[in-house]
């Protein structure tokens, strides 16, 4: 089965000129204002360049002050004018807008959620709340939030470009970044570092919105799975699901891969390979190599009538 | 050969041809200590490179050509894209400036016979040969390098990568840094000592400036690069902890080592370019650089600013603000070397009488392609921006506008610049002058669309793409982009080797050169020069001198000078041509295949044979007269 178009798009972007925070703003911002100065700057050497090329095979410019006039001009344009600028771009830039951007200081938050990367998936965990979800992170809107991330494995890095700034992930250290919303809406983020074979599909979804709302979703994330029917849970323990992976409220309670107590919920498997709904919760069950090669999630061997069964169960946590 | 006495009774071009010829046909190849031969090795050898490296660049456009595309597998795709960046830096565009136009023109430049080291640079080739072909090896065995060219620890440890691929990558490029050191210890050693008497250091070509700016920090960053992988061999195969947290280690050690390489590795990428650049142009222009010792000046300060830059590749990585500042204000102050060169440049060609012919266009190319690339590099520099940006294509456009746009594009142009003057022959100006459009617009085509996708979030090292997220059209305009660039480059090479057979013979100096190179014929004989000139201008074909200069026509020589004054200081014997470089490079092979392979006392015993070569190499030498 394709994997097609992104299943999350609806109209969210990941484009660092559509800022939605007042620290992306700034780098907005900090962008535009270069890019302006660059385009002056690129048009002048175009000019010198354009200059020579129409004076070809023609006698040199009647200049005044020869070699010692050039010499002087050299020291100005190419010595002068690069320190007032730059020192210019240093203080703005690496002076005041970097404290946008900067590791939120220590009770200056009203949230802060742990991230934790995995080969090839996010776990998200609230403090305060019980409980671990994966690959989607709800925060309250124009809320500030205090991310504090680390690695299981190798180097990862978080970034939601309309939000802000990027932030590695790096064992045995953790880091902080500030997320903040200034409107209701879905953003996508995406692991930036080289992780090993499918960092194309290490996706990470920001859900913001209304405070009352991210409550009642936090309250859901951290019940337990309700009472099971139907058998899949059986099939869950008895097929090998369970030695990777958690479902809270039963025996499943192996933290290796992704949290599932309530799968359901989420907007896509595999940190947005696929979309999360019956038809690729059953393709992704019966062969996930096939979809994500090099995932570490094996194929398991088990009957279609089985597999509709599993899938029926994990459908309904919701 | 050598040690034959020198006949009496002919001419004085006759006896040099007699005690500097060498052995004919293959044999002389693989023998030959002439600079110049070995200056077409590695010639040859990096383009083989190259052209691998671009087959690579190929297989990664047409696999991101549209979403989801399935032309290579997400394991083939890391590999590819890993050995497309170690190839161009390590195994094309080093070897290429230091290798094949450095060690080719160098000599000519500074009115030398040979290198200061012939047998060291004929081992240094070997060696180079040897390192490729063991990281294709890996490659075409399907245990390529697949880490990324800069292979983040733990990502290259055996837990993540229980392959020979990070092995081979850490033993293949531990293999190059021997090579390239030698090279570079050569290059200053040369410089320093085998100029023609006269030529002060303050008349030395702007071209053996950059290379000896090139070579010290060859000299200085190898080592780190070389200390990170041994480091991780220790670990991946004895078991060590260096870059192992849990034990102690840690895991931003490989990548403080790994920049305080990387980042002077960037300026040794740009610094012959810049040395190339200031070849052409006053030739073209038909006037002297202006504000020379300011340009000599930049490039030496271009290579010294360059190691202290390194954090800025680790804006990311949450450092403390204080260290990132300081590194931001060393990549600013890094900016003035090179506006200063661009003026300089600049201002030479309008206050001269320029002549647009293939090489000088090439270089307004690079000045058009490095100002972008260098005004992108300045944003990085702004600390928020470089943490919004890093990571994405947006780096990826960046660098490739200063690796291709501006070190290759000076190689291009200065291959048809010197192309005369090692084959004798002149190149199709008319198709050289249109396959520079074609490959400049094919390198604005490729790299341009990517500042876009990186601003529209789209990171680098990924092997596919969902669409719906406005990246698909700059993705396909880019790979048509690096089709036109492709068909450009073909242009020249078909050009390059039909001229080499059919064009017009061009005479000693078909384009009136300032330097030495262009006082010898075309091409060179193997003594390059029959008088050794006396130089008095860093221009001296130009203000020629009318003194007798020094004949040394009695043996295998070639003159030493004082170092900062370019006195005459004493008469230096040369070696002759010899089997044992090409011999300690098939052992160094054996040597590290061993080590890959975990054989650690058969490499012992290769280790030994290796002391044992060298030894033969110095008891073989027949005494010299």
């Amino acid at each position: 089965m394709s994997s097609g178009t992104v299943p999350v798009a609806l109209g969210a972007r990941q484009n660092v000129l559509h800022p939605h925070s007042p620290a992306e703003h700034s780098i907005a911002t900090l962008w535009w204002v270069m890019f302006a100065v660059s385009c002056v700057g690129l048009a002048f050497i175009a000019l010198l360049l354009l200059l020579g090329w129409i004076r070809r095979n023609r006698e040199a410019l009647p200049f005044g002050g020869g070699e010692r006039g050039a010499t002087r001009l050299v020291v100005g344009l190419g010595i002068a004018t690069p320190i007032v600028l730059l020192s210019a771009l240093f203080v703005w830039s690496d002076v005041f807008v970097i404290r946008s951007t900067a590791a939120p200081s220590r009770g200056s938050t009203a949230l802060t959620v742990h991230v934790v990367g995995h080969q090839w998936f996010w776990e998200i965990g609230y403090r305060g709340a019980r409980g671990t979800t994966a690959n989607e992170l709800h925060i309250p809107v124009r809320t500030k939030v205090n991310v504090l991330a680390t690695t299981a494995d190798v180097i990862h890095s978080l970034w939601v470009p309309e939000l802000n700034r990027k932030i590695d992930l790096i064992p045995e250290r953790t880091n902080s970044v500030l997320l903040y919303a200034d409107r209701a809406g879905t953003y996508l983020g995406q692991c930036a570092e080289f992780c090993g074979l499918q960092h194309a599909h290490m996706e990470l979804i920001v859900i913001a919105q209304p405070r009352p709302q991210f409550e009642q979703w936090l309250r859901g994330q951290s019940s337990d799975a309700g009472a099971a029917s139907g058998g899949g849970l059986q099939v869950f323990m008895r097929d090998g699901c369970a030695n990777c992976h958690q479902i809270r409220g039963t025996a499943a309670r192996s933290q290796v891969g992704p949290d599932l107590t309530h799968v359901a919920s989420r907007r896509t498997l595999a940190a947005g390979t696929i979309p999360n709904d019956r038809a690729h919760m059953r393709a992704w069950l019966r062969d996930p190599q096939d979809l994500k090669p090099g995932a570490k999630m094996p194929q398991t061997l088990m009957s279609q009538r089985d597999l509709g069964t599993l899938v029926d169960y994990l459908e309904g946590l919701k | 050969m050598t040690a034959v006495a020198p006949p009496v009774g002919r001419s004085r071009t006759e006896r040099l041809d007699l005690i500097w010829e060498e052995r004919p046909g293959l044999l002389g190849w693989l023998t030959t200590v002439d600079h110049k031969r070995i200056g077409l090795l590695y010639f040859f050898t990096t383009l083989a490179f190259f052209g691998a490296g671009g087959i690579e660049a190929l297989l990664i456009r047409t696999q991101l050509a549209g979403p989801n595309a399935t032309v290579l597998s997400p394991e083939a795709f890391n590999e590819v894209m890993t050995m497309h960046g170690i190839t161009m830096i390590f195994l094309f565009i080093i070897p290429m400036t230091t290798g094949a136009f450095g060690n080719y023109l160098l000599p000519l430049m500074i009115g030398a016979r040979d290198m200061a080291f012939p047998r060291l640079n004929a081992l240094s080739f070997w060696l180079f040969l040897g390192g490729g072909l063991f990281l294709y090896g890996g490659l075409l065995l399907g245990k390529g390098p697949n880490c990324g060219w800069f292979c983040y620890t733990p990502l290259n440890t055996r837990t993540y990568d229980p392959g020979l691929n990070a092995d081979f990558y850490a033993l293949g490029l531990i293999f190059n840094s021997v090579a390239s050191t030698a090279t570079a210890i050569n290059l200053i050693v040369t410089s320093f000592k085998l100029r023609a008497p006269g030529m002060s250091f303050n008349r030395m070509p702007l071209f053996v400036f950059a290379m000896l700016a090139v070579s010290f920090s060859l000299v200085f960053a190898l080592p780190a690069l070389t200390t990170d992988l041994v480091f991780l061999e220790l670990q991946r195969k004895l078991g060590f902890h260096f870059f192992d947290v849990a034990h102690g280690g840690d895991s931003l050690l490989w990548q403080h080592l790994f920049w305080l390489f990387g980042h002077p590795e960037v300026y040794i990428i740009i610094l012959p370019a810049m040395g190339i650049a200031t070849s052409i142009i006053p030739t073209f222009a038909k006037r002297k650089m202006i504000a020379f010792p300011l340009v000599a000046l930049a490039e030496l300060l271009v290579a010294f600013i360059g190691f202290g830059v390194w954090g800025h590749h680790m804006f990311a990585t949450g450092l403390s603000v204080s260290t990132l500042v300081f590194f931001a204000a060393a990549s600013m102050m890094v900016v003035i070397p090179s506006t200063i060169q661009i003026y300089a440049w600049l201002f030479t060609v309008n206050l001269g009488r320029p002549e647009f012919r293939a090489p000088l266009l090439f270089i307004g190319g690079f000045i058009a392609l490095f100002v972008i690339g260098g005004l992108s590099g300045i944003m990085f520099a702004a600390i928020p921006f470089d943490q919004a940006t890093t990571d994405t294509y947006f780096v990826v456009a960046h660098f490739h506008f200063i690796i291709f746009g501006a070190a290759v594009f000076p190689i291009l142009g200065g291959m048809f610049y010197w192309f005369p003057k090692v084959t004798g022959r002149m190149y199709n100006e008319r198709l050289a002058q249109a396959s520079f459009w074609v490959t400049f617009a094919g390198t604005m085509l490729t790299f341009f669309p990517m500042h876009i996708v990186g601003l529209l979030g789209m990171t680098r090292r990924i092997y596919t793409y969902h669409s719906g997220f406005g990246w698909d059209s700059y993705n396909l305009a880019e790979t048509i982009g690096a089709y036109v660039l492709t068909l450009g480059l073909l242009m020249i090479f078909a050009n390059l080797l039909w001229s080499r057979f059919r064009g017009v013979l061009a005479g000693p100096d078909p384009f009136y050169g300032g330097t030495l190179e262009w006082t010898t014929t075309s091409p060179p004989p193997p003594y390059n020069f029959a008088v050794i000139p006396t130089v008095t201008s860093p221009y001296p074909n130009w203000d020629r001198d009318d003194s007798d200069g020094l004949p040394l026509d009695h043996g295998h020589e070639t003159q030493a000078t004082t170092v900062r004054d370019g006195y005459f200081d004493e008469v230096l014997h040369m070696p002759s041509e010899s089997g044992w470089p090409i011999v300690l490079g098939a052992v160094a092979v054996v040597f590290f295949v061993m080590l890959l392979t975990t054989h650690y006392i058969v490499a012992g015993i290769f280790a030994a044979v290796a002391a044992l070569t060298v030894i033969a190499w110095n008891v073989h030498e027949p005494p010299q007269e």
